[in-house]
């Protein structure tokens, strides 16, 4: 007997049946709606801990005022499975309302918000505020010894700054972490 | 009309609005408001334990046995601490509790005061939710609510966390139709084109079954029924999880036992050839499947759930249906019949004759003796004697456990308590009491082993206190019967620390309890013992000193996939034809 059964084989599928045997990890980006009451962030985070997930990168802040909700952005890495695991498990927590999956429902943005200080003088500090200018980084701080640098863009862009900043002095930096949007309407 | 009062009378109110008749607890300074409400009042029995253990244990198997809410209530810090192990065991079995825990002031949380702990840090991970009341406002509502979360959806524990001025404190009170629970209300239809699917390939199937858990017995008894008349209509095999014992007759038909590590050869071995498994309300669990990577590797797998997080968790389904498991079976009984009720027969009795075959492997064949007195024999006399009776079974954890699920006979739901998911030694004896509390006229029996016994002994004292007549049915081999099992089989016979030394006179013990004690070592006065256990009017404890070095078979070692059992050297050699296997 065959029987033919396609994998996501209802179109009402609550399901992501790619394949769960793929061993490779991906890297996604989870936007959770949670009720704003205390105690929501350390379930989260303890759902992420207590079951073995990592966590990349986390932002929270309430979003709705009125409404009592707040936004967590997760970026997080795990193999297709673990990646529906994780937000089935979410989705399992009370006082989460809804779960999206950026990087799987559809095209979406994402920004950090860096701050770099770079410390030197001399050719390293005029080599620095070159290399912010081309990166579109603002000066908010500066001695006659040290900048500090504001730098708004992709997760990749603000990578790329430090890595060049880093001969030129880099001693400290403080990013947020990945806040992110649906693309569209 | 106003009904102003103080945050202890409206938790008194709450409950009796949920219904509730009896509240398992134990008091201490942080409850002391609730208890003074509770004493002047007669509508909610309150069960005065020995141990907060044993309170939460006693919730779930009321729980487990009435098909609602068990609730308690105990006191701050070590209160609250002394429930964890009871809520974590409800949490992995899937059953509804309500527990009222108190705490310290609000003035006073966070300053390490007398008998404070972070109550809701430390069960937040052990509970489906948990709150903690600053408001006694809030207070009323948030009670209404963690009835609806307990019993909603996938059933759990959940706690509420009382400040003792909160309790003081008066306010508003709310009943439960004034509060919106509409934030929690998960799905319980299925999707019908999923359905509709599945009864598609039960139609087409040559080697079917039925593979269904502890799920079917929370959705309640209609689930139970529905499940019978699919499972008879269609002829297909069923085989169940330690869970989901009773929810399917052991006396029907297409019953193939228990599966799983300590299962039915022929269940295990179905489960491993078949090409249609349904899964109905069970979870894929380690001791269910053995070896992931080599699970019923040929079959298709559809599985029915109301908790999404258990769906592909484990084990990747073709075929996922989400919801409650009594709406999806009547809508694929419905759907089945409509479309004529087929299903693929020739290839089905086929499928059954193999299974007979399996069958005649008698995996549970032991030998009996007339000088010492086997467990399983022990256990098919009990059975033999009490199987005509109203009888609820509870047990503790271990080998006992092992083989009343296999020797005992479940023919309805909510008649089998046991710690699964857990594995919590020390359930079994206040589950009983818990049991007998919801079932004051009913035989309840809790099949014991002597170690796990001992580790919520304590509660004696409430069920005599309380004249629960509930019946202690130790299979004692002085051993860590499991332990030791699986120290001779896989740690070269080193029996490390898995013996018990210096255990107690069990028949002085129930005397000193004031109830009633016998040991019983010859087979020969066996059922004379079970027949005065049965009969005596109060608690009873049957010392039953078995054989030291019975195994329990068959067995899948830990990490072996279902066709590499280990059989006792009793069961037949398998000679049926050609294994699916």
């Amino acid at each position: 007997m065959v029987l033919n059964i396609k994998q996501g084989s209802t179109s009402h599928s609550a399901y992501d049946l790619r394949d769960p045997n793929a061993q490779i990890e991906e890297r996604h980006t989870l936007a959770v709606l949670v009720e704003n009451e205390p105690g929501v962030l350390a379930r989260v985070i303890g759902l992420f801990s207590g079951r073995g997930y990592n966590i990349d990168s986390l932002t929270v802040a309430e979003t709705d005022h009125e409404g009592h909700r707040s936004r967590i952005t997760i970026v997080t890495r795990g193999t297709p499975s673990v990646i529906v695991q994780i937000k089935a498990q979410l989705g399992r927590i009370v006082p989460v309302h809804e779960v999206h999956d950026l990087t799987t429902d559809g095209p979406s943005i994402e920004r950090e918000l860096g701050l770099f200080k770079v410390v030197g003088t001399g050719d390293h500090r005029v080599e620095a505020l070159r290399i912010a200018e081309i990166f579109r980084a603002n000066v908010i701080d500066s001695t006659l010894t040290s900048f500090v640098f504001e730098i708004n863009g992709s997760p990749e862009k603000l990578d790329a700054f430090a890595d060049l900043m880093r001969p030129l002095g880099l001693s400290d930096q403080a990013r947020t972490g990945v806040a992110a949007l649906a693309r569209g309407a | 009309m106003s009904r102003k009062m103080t945050g202890a009378r409206m938790i008194v109110e709450a409950l009796r609005d949920q219904g509730v008749d009896t509240v398992f607890g134990y008091p201490g300074g942080a409850v002391l408001p609730i208890y003074d409400e509770l004493f002047q009042q007669n509508d909610i029995q309150h069960i005065l334990v020995r141990h907060e253990q044993g309170a939460v244990h006693m919730a779930e198997g009321y729980a487990r046995s009435t098909g609602k809410p068990g609730v308690v209530l105990v006191t701050s810090g070590p209160g609250a601490t002394n429930a964890v192990t009871g809520m974590t065991d409800a949490l992995l079995d899937s059953i509804p509790l309500v527990v009222l825990s108190g705490q310290v002031p609000t003035f006073l949380v966070g300053t390490d005061g007398f008998q404070e702990a972070d109550t809701v840090g430390i069960t937040r991970p052990c509970t489906k939710h948990n709150w903690l009341v600053k408001d006694t406002e809030k207070l009323a509502a948030t009670i209404h609510q963690a009835f609806n979360v307990a019993t909603s959806g996938r059933p759990g524990p959940v706690l509420i966390d009382i400040p003792k001025d909160v309790q003081f404190a008066e306010a508003e009170y709310v009943g439960p139709k004034q509060v919106d629970t509409s934030n929690y209300q998960p799905r319980r239809k299925g999707d019908i084109e999923s359905i509709t699917r599945l009864v598609e390939l039960m139609e087409q199937a040559e080697r079917p079954i039925f593979y269904t858990g502890g799920g079917v017995i929370n959705s309640g008894p209609g689930a139970s029924q529905l499940l019978r008349e699919l499972v008879d209509a269609t002829g297909f095999p069923i085989t169940s999880t330690l869970m989901g014992l009773g929810a399917y007759p052991a006396s029907g038909k297409n019953w193939l036992g228990m599966l799983g590590m300590h299962g039915m050869y022929e269940a295990n071995l179905a489960m491993h050839g078949c090409d249609l498994m349904i899964a109905v309300g069970a979870r894929f669990d380690d001791r269910i499947t053995g070896r992931v990577a080599d699970f019923s590797p040929g079959s298709v797998k559809a599985q029915i759930d109301i908790d999404p997080s258990s769906i592909n968790k484990i084990v990747h389904v073709e075929l996922p249906i989400q919801g409650d498991v009594g709406h999806v079976l009547e809508d694929m009984l419905k759907i089945w019949k409509s479309r004529g009720r087929k299903t693929n027969s020739e290839a089905v009795r086929k499928w059954w004759t193999q299974i007979e075959q399996w069958r005649e492997v008698k995996c549970l064949a032991y030998t009996n003796s007339d000088s010492v007195i086997k467990p399983q024999h022990a256990l098919e006399r009990l059975e033999a004697l009490t199987k005509d009776r109203d009888r609820y079974i509870a047990t503790e954890v271990g080998q006992h456990q092992m083989w009343a699920a296999q020797f005992l006979q479940f023919d309805e739901p909510n008649r089998w308590m046991t710690s699964g998911g857990l594995g919590t030694m020390g359930y079994g004896l206040p589950a009983s009491v818990g049991v007998q509390v919801a079932h004051p006229d009913a035989l309840v029996i809790n099949v014991a082993g002597d170690a796990s016994w001992l580790m919520n002994m304590q509660e004696m004292g409430t069920a005599v206190q309380f004249r629960a007549p509930v019946k202690q049915f130790i299979l004692n081999n002085e051993r860590l019967g499991m332990v030791r099992q699986w120290q001779q089989l896989l740690h070269g016979e080193r029996y490390s620390q898995s013996w018990s030394d210096s255990l107690p006179d069990f028949v002085k013990l129930a005397e000193a309890f004031g109830c009633k004690g016998r040991q019983v070592s010859d087979p020969a006065e066996l059922d004379d013992a079970i027949r005065e256990m049965i009969e005596y009017d109060g608690p009873f404890i049957l010392d039953v000193l078995v054989e030291k070095h019975e195994n329990c078979f068959p067995m899948i070692p830990s990490g072996k996939p279902h066709n590499e059992m280990l059989l006792s050297p009793e069961a037949e050699a398998f000679s049926g034809g050609a294994a699916l296997v």
